[in-house]
C-alpha cells in the first residue's frame, strides 16, 4: 500500500483551494446573518454575496446582475433546458437541439421533456467528439427553442466550437446554453464575444466548494424558473444563498481565471507528457478525444484487452485515483455513452482510462503515474483472454 | 484502503490463483463476451474424472477475476461430479459477500466450470448436454442481458 495519494480524477471534483476555504470561514459562525435581513449582520451577507457575483461576472466578462447562484452545474443545466422549453414552449417552439455526448444532467434534462411531448436533435460527433458548427445550424428549425451544447467534454475532454456556434445561434435567433463545468478556469471564456446566452459552471469543479453553481443567463433571455419561492437572485431563484459557498464560489472562480495561460501551461505539461509516454511505451493503446481541441488537464486512453474497473483497483492499491467510462464503473451495464458516441466498440470502450490533472498536481505525480500505470496495464493484460488473441492477430 | 469489495475479493483480485493457459488441457470453456465487459476463459486438465490442473483468464472487473481465481481453488483437485456442484452462491460464500450489482460475475464462474465441463465431454465423444444441461454461448443466466438490448 503506497501512503501518498495522487489525485488525478479533477474533472470528477477538486480538493477546495486553501485560500477559498479561508475566505469562506467566517461566513460561518461570526456572519452568518441572512442577506434578505435589514440589519447590518444580513446587509454585511448581502454584500459578500454581490462581491462573489462580480467575481463570476468578470470571469466570464457579463454584468452581475447576468449571474444567479445555484446549487451547481446540474441546477444550472436542468434551469436553462426545462425554463427555456417551457417559456418558448407558449410561442410553439417545441424542438431542442444537443449533442450524444452531454453530461447527464443536460441529457435526462432533454428526455424529462420529450416525455412532456418536446421533440429533441442530438446531433452526433465525429471520432474526436467534435460537434460541426454546419450540423447544428442545419438541425435548426423554425420551431426551435434551444440549442445546449457542451464546452468541453468531461470525459474526454475535447473542446467544442462554442465561437461559431454560439455566431449560428444568434443570427438565427435561437437562445444558445452551454454547459460549461469542465471549460470555466481551463480554457478562457467570454460570454460575450462567443454569443452565449446562458451557460452552467460548477465551484467543485475549480477547487471550490461542492453544492454551490453559477447560471449566467443573458438579459433579455428569461428562462422560466425551476425554484420558485422568495424573491432571492432577483426573483429567480428562491431560497436563502449560502453564503459561505457563495464567497467560496467567488474565491474560486476569482483564482481559477487570474492566470488562465500559466495554469494550461502547467496541466498541458503534464497531460502531454503522460500521452507521449504511454503512447510510446505501452503496446495497442488509443487516445480517446481530440488531439488538439482537448482541455489541458485531461487524458483518456483505451487499453485494448483491459477492462477499466480493474486498471481502476489497481491503481487504487497503488494510491492513485483515476476514472473509467467502463460499464462496471458506470453503475449501468454499458459502458459511457460518450465513448460509444465516438465509435469505439464496446470492449473498446470498457478498457478506457481517464486522467484529469488538476492545479495540485505536479510533474513528478505524472512521471510516478506512468511507471505505476504501465505495470498496471501489463498484469491486467496478463490476466486477459482477449490480449492473447489480440497478440496472435498482430503476430500474423 | 476502502474499497466496495470484501477483504476475500480484494485478495483475489490482487492474487489471483491459477491465472494462465493450460497447454495440455482437455477441456476449456469461455463464457461471457466483451460487450458485456467480462470473458471468462477456463482450461482443465482432467485425469481418472479429477481435475488434476486448472487455470484461467479473464477480462472483466475485480468480481469478475476474484469469482474465476476463488472457482478454480475450489474445483483444483475435485471429481467432475463434485465440480459440477459449484453453484455461483457457493462462489459468492466463499467471497464474502458481493455487491448486488457484481453477483452476475458468480454466475460467470459457475457457468464457466460447466462450459469447461462441457467440453471435456464433448472432447470424449460424449454428449454433455444430459450432464451439464445446455450451454449458451453467451451470458443468458448473467441478469444484464435482459436489460442490455
Amino acid at each position: 500500500m503506497s501512503e501518498k495519494i495522487i489525485y488525478v480524477d479533477n474533472a470528477a471534483t477538486t480538493p477546495t483551494h486553501g485560500k477559498v476555504l479561508e475566505a469562506m470561514l467566517p461566513y460561518f459562525c461570526e456572519n452568518y446573518g441572512n442577506p434578505s435581513s435589514v440589519y447590518s449582520l444580513g446587509r454585511d451577507n448581502r454584500q459578500a454575496v454581490d462581491h462573489a457575483r462580480g467575481q463570476v461576472a468578470k470571469a466570464l466578462n457579463c454584468l452581475p446582475q447576468e449571474v444567479y447562484f445555484t446549487a451547481g452545474g446540474s441546477e444550472s443545466d436542468n434551469w436553462a433546458i426545462k425554463g427555456t422549453a417551457h417559456k418558448l414552449a407558449a410561442k410553439g417552439k417545441k424542438h431542442l437541439i444537443t449533442t450524444a455526448i452531454e453530461h447527464h444532467a443536460v441529457l435526462h434534462s432533454m428526455a424529462a421533456l420529450e416525455r412532456e411531448g418536446f421533440e429533441v436533435t442530438y446531433l452526433p460527433v465525429d471520432e474526436n467528439g467534435l460537434v460541426s458548427a454546419a450540423s447544428v445550424e442545419a438541425a435548426i428549425r423554425p420551431d426551435t427553442a434551444l440549442v445546449s451544447i457542451m464546452y468541453a467534454n468531461n470525459e474526454i475532454g475535447t473542446i467544442e466550437p462554442i465561437a461559431e456556434i454560439g455566431a449560428i445561434c444568434r443570427k438565427k435567433g435561437v437562445w444558445f446554453h452551454t454547459d460549461a463545468v469542465q471549460a470555466v478556469g481551463a480554457v478562457p471564456i467570454d460570454v460575450q464575444a462567443q454569443n452565449i446566452d446562458m451557460l452552467s459552471l460548477s465551484a467543485h469543479k475549480l477547487n471550490g466548494p461542492k453544492g454551490i453553481g453559477a447560471f449566467y443567463c443573458r438579459r433579455g433571455v428569461l428562462p422560466t424558473t425551476l425554484i420558485d419561492g422568495g424573491a432571492q437572485e432577483s426573483g429567480r431563484r428562491a431560497g436563502t444563498e449560502n453564503v459561505p459557498a457563495i464567497v467560496g464560489l467567488g474565491k474560486a472562480i476569482e483564482l481559477a481565471t487570474s492566470d488562465i495561460a500559466s495554469k494550461a501551461a502547467k496541466l498541458s505539461a503534464m497531460r502531454d507528457y503522460v500521452i507521449e509516454r504511454i503512447m510510446k511505451n505501452v503496446p495497442e493503446v488509443k487516445l480517446n478525444g481530440h488531439p488538439t481541441k482537448r482541455l489541458p488537464g485531461n487524458v483518456n486512453f483505451s487499453f485494448k484487452a483491459c477492462e477499466g474497473e480493474s486498471l481502476l483497483l489497481f491503481l487504487d492499491m497503488k494510491g492513485i485515483c483515476a476514472s473509467s467510462g467502463s460499464a462496471c464503473t458506470s453503475g449501468s451495464l454499458d459502458p459511457s455513452h460518450v465513448l460509444l458516441a465516438i465509435g469505439l466498440p464496446h470492449e473498446v470502450a470498457h478498457g478506457s482510462l481517464r486522467i484529469s490533472f488538476g492545479v495540485q498536481n505536479t510533474m513528478e505525480e505524472a512521471a510516478q503515474l506512468c511507471d505505476i500505470l504501465e505495470n498496471v496495464v501489463e498484469e491486467v493484460r496478463r490476466r486477459s483472454p482477449l490480449w492473447h488473441k489480440n497478440n496472435n492477430e498482430i503476430n500474423k | 484502503m476502502s474499497t466496495m469489495y470484501s477483504a476475500k475479493v480484494m485478495d483475489h483480485f490482487a492474487n489471483p490463483r491459477n491465472v494462465g493457459e493450460l497447454a495440455d488441457a482437455n477441456g476449456v470453456g469461455e463464457v461471457g463476451n466483451a460487450k458485456c465487459g467480462d470473458i471468462m476463459k477456463m482450461y482443465l486438465k482432467i485425469e481418472n474424472n479429477v481435475i488434476e490442473d486448472v487455470k484461467f483468464k479473464t477480462f472483466g472487473c475485480g468480481a469478475a477475476i476474484a469469482t474465476s481465481s476463488i472457482a478454480t481453488e475450489m474445483i483444483k483437485g475435485k471429481t467432475i461430479d463434485e465440480a459440477l456442484q459449484l453453484t455461483n452462491k457457493a462462489v459468492v460464500e466463499a467471497l464474502d459477500g458481493l455487491p448486488p450489482v457484481k453477483l452476475h460475475c458468480s454466475v460467470l464462474a459457475e457457468q464457466a466450470v460447466k462450459s469447461a465441463l462441457s467440453d471435456y465431454y464433448t472432447r470424449q465423444g460424449v454428449d454433455p448436454t444430459p450432464i451439464i444441461g445446455c450451454m449458451s454461448d453467451d451470458c443468458h443466466a448473467c441478469s444484464c442481458e435482459g436489460q442490455h438490448e
